[in-house]
């Protein structure tokens, strides 16, 4: 064993309460590291993955055309300042065939399915509910949504006068499998189907206003014949989705917005929250920092003569410096080795408490190697660094003052 | 080629050159006032004075633990004063043993972790061959059975004869003792000296020991008074001791 590694070790051992200390003090900042990290991290992933399933990553839609305060020609004067939204049809993306096998071939896109979307009414009896009526292709709806996944009832076969509905809408409705429904437009149309089967998509406002249909049912009552209102699109990387609609976007000259668009509050929450987690994490490891650092020099202090003997017998200051850095960087990797045990404790107690009624995890919490791996670099790291002030003082250390203060 | 052996043989292996040393910046004190000392192989030598009068602060310059203001210090033929740190450091960690007075050994390491650690620091020998040789310099100094011991579980004797095998453990030339039985009872310090007179007998290493004691003193070769920063005298005991 080099000298440096052989005397850093005997130091330390020699200094067993300080170095237990430094060492408990870096452990727990690596528990606290891996915790948040896995904690948030967990925590993204799930409601990101709560939101996608019931979302789209990109939604293709026609340009909204621009609505014009109007003017009078003679004096030139805004007489109607308020601008309104012109009013809401449903309006279909033009040549969308050829829209579809533009955006499947772009690159990222993994899956693509066209919809027919409008606002109708579903009646049963008495009860009248206002709904969302998505006229679907189901293979391709099916490999955007985990539709098949999540029927609770009957079948997914939205095809001829059959549709499928979410679980809250039919309790809402009071309908099961093989029930009729009524769906009707707001100027008058209207068709009745039949329950196929019943969703939970995990999302109440949706199991309470999807109604899924034909392609062409829903074009005859939304009457956009031939047409359809977007195309969903799914995409490799989904922390790419922006980028990836914006090229999408470029191509067929029309609207397509990311799911980290459309829900923007989402994105900018678990941006500061992660934010805040880092930061956290920025004092918790600034604090193991001076926690080493001020043992050190204290150790410095009181190994002056033992230093002084070193150099007496020959050790050069260089090696006196790497036996305190050593020190300091072997006091991170013990660290993070208890910090990391005890940090992965501590995510499974957690997980383990955070269970829904059923006890399925709330949310899961990952410790991944990458994690694990950032953790020891940065205990490391964090324990070489504030031993540089020490082992500085060390190197400096005048042999002949050290021996001579006996 | 006889001629040069022996000439090689007698060739000193410390000369000072009018070794001046100062303290301080605004108020200076000198501590040295023009030191001429030149040792040769096998010499026994012991550095008296009183106190304050600079022994400890020439043993440091011969020690390389510091330079002197001015003047020149040769160690085994080489020129101290004109090598840089790395050279200082090289020059003692293989031509220089020390013995101390107090905190002589590494309290984290045992006796014969001690004896060895110089051979450590200059590395380049095989651990067993470090780990013999350490224990054969512990047998020498009647400490082989104690090998295994931390310096708080030794007497205060026995620390100081660890000290000294480890003072010899790279068959240095030069051997630096400030005042090895400072802090032993007279009985002790008698042997331990004793030890020291019989080490340089049989090694033809130089000896040099700051000594208080006139008794000790004068069972060296030579004598060299220090005061005030000044060779007062420097001869065989019998003058020089009580002068
Ligand atoms: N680093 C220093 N700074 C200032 N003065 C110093 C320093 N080292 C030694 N001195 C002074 O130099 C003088 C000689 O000190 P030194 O230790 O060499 O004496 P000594 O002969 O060994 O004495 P003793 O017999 O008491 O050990 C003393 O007056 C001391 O105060
Ligand atoms: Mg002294």
């Amino acid at each position: 064993m080099p000298l440096e590694w052989y005397v850093a070790i005997r130091f330390l051992r020699e200094g067993r309460m300080q170095t237990l200390l430094i060492v408990a003090g870096a452990a727990i900042g690596v528990a606290v590291m891996l915790f948040l990290s896995a904690l948030m991290g967990g925590l993204a992933e799930s409601l990101i993955a709560q939101t996608l399933g019931t979302q789209a990553h990109i939604v293709v839609r026609p340009v909204v055309e621009a609505a014009r305060p109007q003017r009078t020609s003679t004096r030139d004067t805004l007489v109607m300042p308020r601008v309104e939204r012109t009013a809401q049809r449903v309006r279909s993306i033009v040549g969308w065939q050829q829209v579809m096998r533009d955006v499947e071939r772009a690159p990222g896109v993994v899956s693509v399915s066209p919809t027919v979307s409008g606002p109708v009414f579903a009646q049963r009896g008495d009860a009248s509910k206002s709904v969302i009526l998505l006229g679907i292709d189901p293979e391709r709806f099916a490999r955007i949504y985990p539709i098949r996944a999540r029927l609770r009832e009957g079948v997914y076969r939205p095809v001829g006068d059959s549709c499928v509905i979410g679980t809250e809408l039919a309790s809402d409705l009071g309908v099961s499998v093989g029930d009729k429904v009524r769906l009707s437009v707001v100027d008058g149309a209207s068709d009745v189907f039949t329950v196929a089967g019943l969703f939970d998509l995990g999302n109440r406002e949706v199991n309470r206003r999807w109604v899924l249909v034909s392609m062409r049912s829903a074009q005859t009552l939304l009457d956009l014949v031939g047409g359809v209102s977007a195309i969903d699109v799914t995409v490799d990387d989904v922390f790419a989705a922006t980028t990836i609609a914006e090229s999408l976007s470029a191509r067929t000259g029309l609207v397509a917005d990311s799911w980290m668009q459309t829900n923007a509050q989402l994105m900018v929450g678990l941006r500061s929250q992660s934010s805040s987690s880092n930061l956290i994490q920025v004092f918790v490891v600034l604090a193991v920092a001076m926690g080493i650092a001020s043992v050190l020099i204290v150790s410095v202090v009181q190994k002056g003569k033992e230093i002084g003997i070193l150099r007496a017998m020959g050790t050069s200051r260089r090696s006196v410096l790497v036996v305190f850095l050593l020190q300091g960087g072997i006091v991170g990797l013990l660290g993070s080795i208890v910090g990391v045990g005890l940090g992965m404790g501590l995510s499974v107690f957690f997980a383990s408490l955070a269970v829904a009624a059923d006890g399925s995890p709330l949310f899961p919490v990952h410790v991944s190697l990458a994690l694990i791996a950032r953790c020891t670099v940065v205990a490391v790291s964090t324990g070489l660094l504030s031993a540089v002030l020490p082992a500085r003082r060390a190197a400096r250390l005048d042999p002949a003052v050290a021996i001579r203060n006996g | 080629m006889a001629d040069a052996t022996a000439a090689e043989r007698d060739a000193p292996v410390l000369v000072l050159e009018g070794v001046h040393k100062s303290y301080g910046t605004t108020v200076i004190t000198e501590v040295l006032r023009g030191i001429d000392l030149r040792v040769i192989p096998g010499e026994l030598t012991a550095v008296t004075g009183p106190s304050g009068s600079g022994k400890s602060t020439m043993l440091n310059l011969i020690g390389l633990l510091d330079r002197p203001t001015s003047g020149k210090v040769f160690v085994a033929g080489e020129e101290a004063t004109a090598l840089d740190d790395a050279g200082l450091t090289r020059l003692r960690g293989t031509k220089i043993g020390f013995v101390f007075q107090f905190h002589h050994l590494l309290p984290g390491f045992s006796a014969l972790e001690n004896v060895m650690m110089p051979m450590t620091i200059a590395s380049g020998r095989p651990r067993p061959w470090m780990h013999d040789k350490a224990l054969a310099l512990l047998d020498k100094v009647g400490l082989a059975d104690r090998a295994d011991a931390r310096p708080s579980e030794l007497s205060g004797g026995q620390q100081q004869r660890v000290a000294i095998a480890r003072a010899l453990a790279m068959d240095a030339p030069l051997i630096l003792a400030d005042e090895p039985t400072g802090n032993l009872d007279t009985e002790t310090a008698g042997r331990v000296f004793e030890l020291m007179r019989e080490l340089n007998r049989t090694t033809r290493q130089a000896f040099v020991v700051v000594t208080h004691d006139p008794r000790l003193a004068e069972r060296c070769d030579r004598v060299v008074r220090v005061v005030d920063g000044r060779i007062v005298s420097d001869g065989p005991p019998n003058g020089a001791a009580h002068g």
